[in-house]
């Protein structure tokens, strides 16, 4: 089956009314409600029983039940909106004007703008309404209608700033996914980072960081957009250093702010040009600068420039070849931050953005009906090259960093093949089992204090079940085996790179053949990596015992833990939120199960196919443009199915049966073998140290880059500032010397300093006079004021008596 | 009508008063002196106010002696103080003031 949802024969309707579920309207509150917990944490925290966290989790909680709330509402809202046209909504919808009607919804465009009175306070909430498709049976009055509530905030030559939100699907699932991890990642840290020197100090930045990241998801307008976007990099700078004593972390903090920054000059210069091209230099709205692109309005040139542009800010932000590098050093901060904003949240950022502005991308790039194009080719180099590079590493978090930069690649490689909803999807579900799997090594590595898995792990599933058993789940939902989380996603994706034809897919923008690939490659490698991972931290006998205080990253604030002595299970605060996590792994794929799988329509509401994509994607809307779904096919499951088991099958072959067997044999808990391929191949040992120095990228930044402008560079600006501006400057000053020299003898020292001399001395001598009048005694003032008087008197009569 | 006596009066009194302010060396003295000032702005306003026939004029009288009762409870409070501080209401030698 294939559902194109084209453009041309979709009839646009933007207007603005004033009617929402009041959860819709008032989603402002939910990053509200952090950015206050920061401020009260900040001054008041260290005085509170709990040294402030009580605020942070009270306030991400309140946050978390009313994104519910707003979620159900949205539910609600749309369907409401697509099957009930005679309710509630339509019939205010009504008092304004008369578009919803579903005869005219089919007509041309027209914008009613709705003046009730509430206009002076420029609080509007914009129903930006699409009808659905001609000639779609099933969606015939079933528009996707997004909830916008904005005030001005500034208005200036024309241009106007305002300040809102914007609420459609893809804001609701983030306000979702974003609460609900920070408030298990909170109630995490309670005992993770308990007795931190700077506990109260991080309780408030992760307040501060969920606010950025749910204001950044409501935002209606780009300008806020950046906002967000700063905000949540300065959290992340601060939370990856903090423990800033120790000069790896703070330098990992610099470089991922620095990193960042080089990203953001793309996102100024995107959101510039669109500000321009698309907003038509007065606005910054979203959703107008989308519909202006989908209409057709803005030219093909700016929305390249745009589109590459801001790809160079998702290439920093959502750590995307070749600027991931800062990602992986980011592991520096406490684990916890690394699940909440190295893992679920921030770095989806980039990737937000991307599905905010997607008609940028799938117009600027000519994604539909192509086969290749940048975004996608990011993507699915970085799926590939961090997927390799998490063989190499010994760090557990690193392997886990590196897996993030790919399935980032993943996503964003999905949204370069127009697979919009899998990109979307894909986010979502990740989010869920990469907070879990990283809550997991954290749970490890607070038990032996050490991230390293060669020295310190190995054979903890005999000590902690319960982390090993949520982490297994976690990675094999990573790992994107059926029915977990990771394989809903991970195939739709496939899916959508549209180059399936072969086996009986079809549908999807266009030939994405390379992109399946690669996706292919990126599987096997997925569940390899993972599998290797597992046999590393919990098989194998325990590496871990002797002195490892120089490894431990995390364990300031646990010196009344022994350091020797067997690892035990982490508290019910940390095993709590993992239970959850991988519930959430093994079941949140089934929210968008493919159309066919199971009997039934895909839009039946009744049905539990394609839910995601019913309530997230808005297709048929003003402000999304046509993207094709490819149609899922049970040989492309079965294939990535089966590449993912391979994968695991050829880890699992190399660890648990060969290196194991050689480990009872020699007594030791190996963790590879002496006479692997590395050491008796030449070419894999080659690439070997390729993947060990990470492409040499961080080299090429630091050694080249960053030395050529210290050496040539820095000398040749050395010799200019030298010769030309020293020269320029000093004659300027030897000038500036002497005439002052002239100033100061005539004019200062003759002319002002006279003048002023002379008038302090003449009211120095009026002054010796005038102060025997003031005697003191009150009879002769008052025969003062009564000559006064009488003089005045008598002035006033002969002035006016003659 | 006979304004000018009235006015006549008010000066003769208004010159003691200030007479009396403006020599007198005991504060009480001089509390009295500022009365018959007030007392012959009083007989103006009264005069004056008979000779328009306006009832302003009293009004004005009237509110002169409320304000004068004020103004004496708070100049006697003064010399009071004076008199605990300094066991003399002599205004000579008042002269903290002196620059």
């Amino acid at each position: 089956m294939l559902s194109v949802l084209a453009a041309g024969s979709v009839s646009k309707v933007s207007t603005v009314t004033h009617d929402a579920n009041w959860f819709l309207e008032h989603a402002w509150i939910i990053p509200l409600l952090p950015a206050i917990s920061f401020v009260v944490i900040l001054f008041f925290g260290k005085r509170m029983p709990k040294k402030g966290a009580e605020i942070g989790i009270t306030a991400v909680a309140i946050s978390f039940l009313l994104a519910l709330a707003t979620g159900w509402s949205w539910i609600d809202h749309r369907d409401h909106v697509e099957f009930d046209a005679g309710g509630d909504e339509s019939e205010v919808v009504d008092d304004h004007g008369d578009y919803l009607a579903p005869d005219e919804l089919g007509n041309d465009e027209h914008a009613v703008v709705v003046d009730d009175g509430h206009s002076n306070v420029n609080d509007s909430v914009r129903l930006a309404v699409a009808a659905a498709e001609a000639g779609g049976e099933a969606e015939g009055s079933h528009p996707y209608v997004a909830v916008q509530t904005s005030t001005q905030w500034l208005q200036s030559g024309g241009v106007e700033f305002s300040a809102g939100i914007l609420v459609d699907g893809l804001s609701v699932m983030m306000l979702l996914v974003v609460t609900l991890i920070s408030l298990l990642v909170h109630v995490y840290s309670t005992d993770y980072v308990g007795g931190d020197r700077r506990y109260t100090h991080f309780f408030a930045f992760l307040s501060l960081f969920t606010a950025s990241m749910l204001f950044f998801v409501l935002s209606d307008n780009i300008l806020q957009m950046i906002v967000g976007w700063e905000l949540v990099g300065v959290c992340s700078f601060a939370l990856i250093g903090h423990w800033w004593e120790e000069k790896p972390n703070s330098d990992a903090a610099l470089k991922a702010f620095l990193t960042n920054r080089v990203g953001d000059v793309g996102l100024l210069v995107g959101m510039i040009t669109l500000f321009f091209a698309a907003g038509g230099g007065t606005t910054f709205d979203t959703i107008t600068i989308n519909e202006q692109i989908v209409q057709g309005q803005v030219g093909h040139t700016a929305l390249v420039v745009a589109a590459a542009a801001l790809t160079a800010a998702v290439m920093s932000k959502s750590g995307q070849f070749i600027l991931h590098t800062w990602l992986p050093d980011a592991m520096a901060g406490p684990t916890p931050v690394s699940a909440l904003i190295h893992a679920a949240t921030m770095v989806v950022a980039g990737i937000f953005m991307v599905a905010r502005l997607y008609p940028v991308f799938f117009e600027g790039m000519s994604i539909g009906g192509s086969s290749i194009n940048l975004l996608s080719t990011v993507g699915a180099v970085t799926l590939v090259g961090a997927g390799l590079l998490a063989f190499v590493q010994d760090d557990i978090k690193k392997v886990l960093a590196y897996s993030t930069v790919s399935q980032l690649g993943y996503m964003a490689m999905a949204l370069g093949v127009g697979a919009w909803t899998a990109a979307v999807f894909h986010l979502f579900t990740h989010a869920f089992f990469k907070a879990n799997l990283f809550l997991g090594s954290g749970s490890v590595a607070h038990a032996v204090h050490s991230f390293d898995m060669k020295k310190d792990m190995g054979g903890m599933k005999k000590y902690m079940p319960r982390t090993f058993w949520t982490f297994v789940i976690g990675s094999v939902a990573l790992a994107g085996l059926p029915p977990l989380a990771g394989f809903w996603s991970k195939d739709e994706i496939l899916v959508g790179t549209g180059g399936w034809g072969l086996f009986g897919g079809t549908g999807g923008n266009g030939a994405y053949t390379f992109h399946l690939v690669m996706g292919m490659i990126g599987a096997a490698l997925t569940a390899a990596y993972m599998t290797r991972c597992i046999y590393l931290t919990f098989f194998g006998r325990w590496r871990g015992g002797h002195a490892h205080d120089e490894h431990a990253h995390d364990d300031h604030a646990h010196d009344d833990h022994a350091h020797h002595g067997e690892p035990h299970e982490s508290g019910p605060r940390i095993l709590i939120p993992l239970y959850v996590l991988s519930g959430f792994s093994l079941v949140i794929g089934l929210v968008n199960l493919p159309p066919g799988l199971f009997s039934g329509s895909s839009k039946d509401p009744a049905g539990w196919q394609e839910r995601f994509l019913h309530y997230i994607e808005p297709a048929g809307s003003s402000y999304f443009p046509a993207v094709a779904h490819g149609t899922p096919s049970w040989s492309l499951a079965l294939i990535s199915t089966g590449i993912a088991l391979l994968g695991i099958g050829l880890a699992f072959r190399y660890y648990f049966i060969r290196v194991d067997r050689l480990s009872r044999v020699t007594g030791q808990s190996l963790t590879s073998l002496p006479n692997g391929l590395t050491t008796t191949n030449r070419l894999a040992r080659a690439g070997h140290t390729l993947l060990v120095n990470k492409y040499y990228l961080d080299h090429l930044y630091t050694g080249i880059i960053a030395g050529f402008t210290k050496g040539p560079l820095a000398r040749a600006a050395y010799w200019v500032n030298q010769n030309v501006l020293d020269r320029t400057v000093n004659l300027a000053g030897e000038t500036a010397v002497r005439t002052g020299k002239v100033v100061y003898t005539k004019i200062d020292q003759g002319v002002v300093d006279g003048f002023v001399n002379r008038a302090g001395r003449a009211s120095d001598a009026t002054g010796q006079e005038l102060r025997k009048i003031n005697s003191g005694r009150v009879q002769n003032y008052a025969t003062l004021l009564f000559a006064a008087a009488a003089i005045l008197a008598g002035a006033f009569i002969i002035l006016f008596a003659l | 009508m006979l304004l000018n006596q009235f006015l006549l009066l008010a000066a003769g009194l208004f010159c003691i008063g200030v007479y009396g302010v403006l020599v007198r060396r005991s504060a009480m003295l001089v509390l009295m002196s500022i009365e018959l000032i007030l007392n012959a702005v009083n007989i103006n306003l009264v005069a004056f106010g008979a000779l328009t026939d306006d009832v302003g004029g009293s009004v004005f009288a009237l509110f002169t002696i409320a304000v004068a009762a004020a103004e004496v409870g708070i100049g006697l409070a003064i010399v009071l103080l004076m008199y605990r501080n300094r066991r003399s209401i002599d205004l000579a030698q008042v002269d903290l003031l002196k620059g």
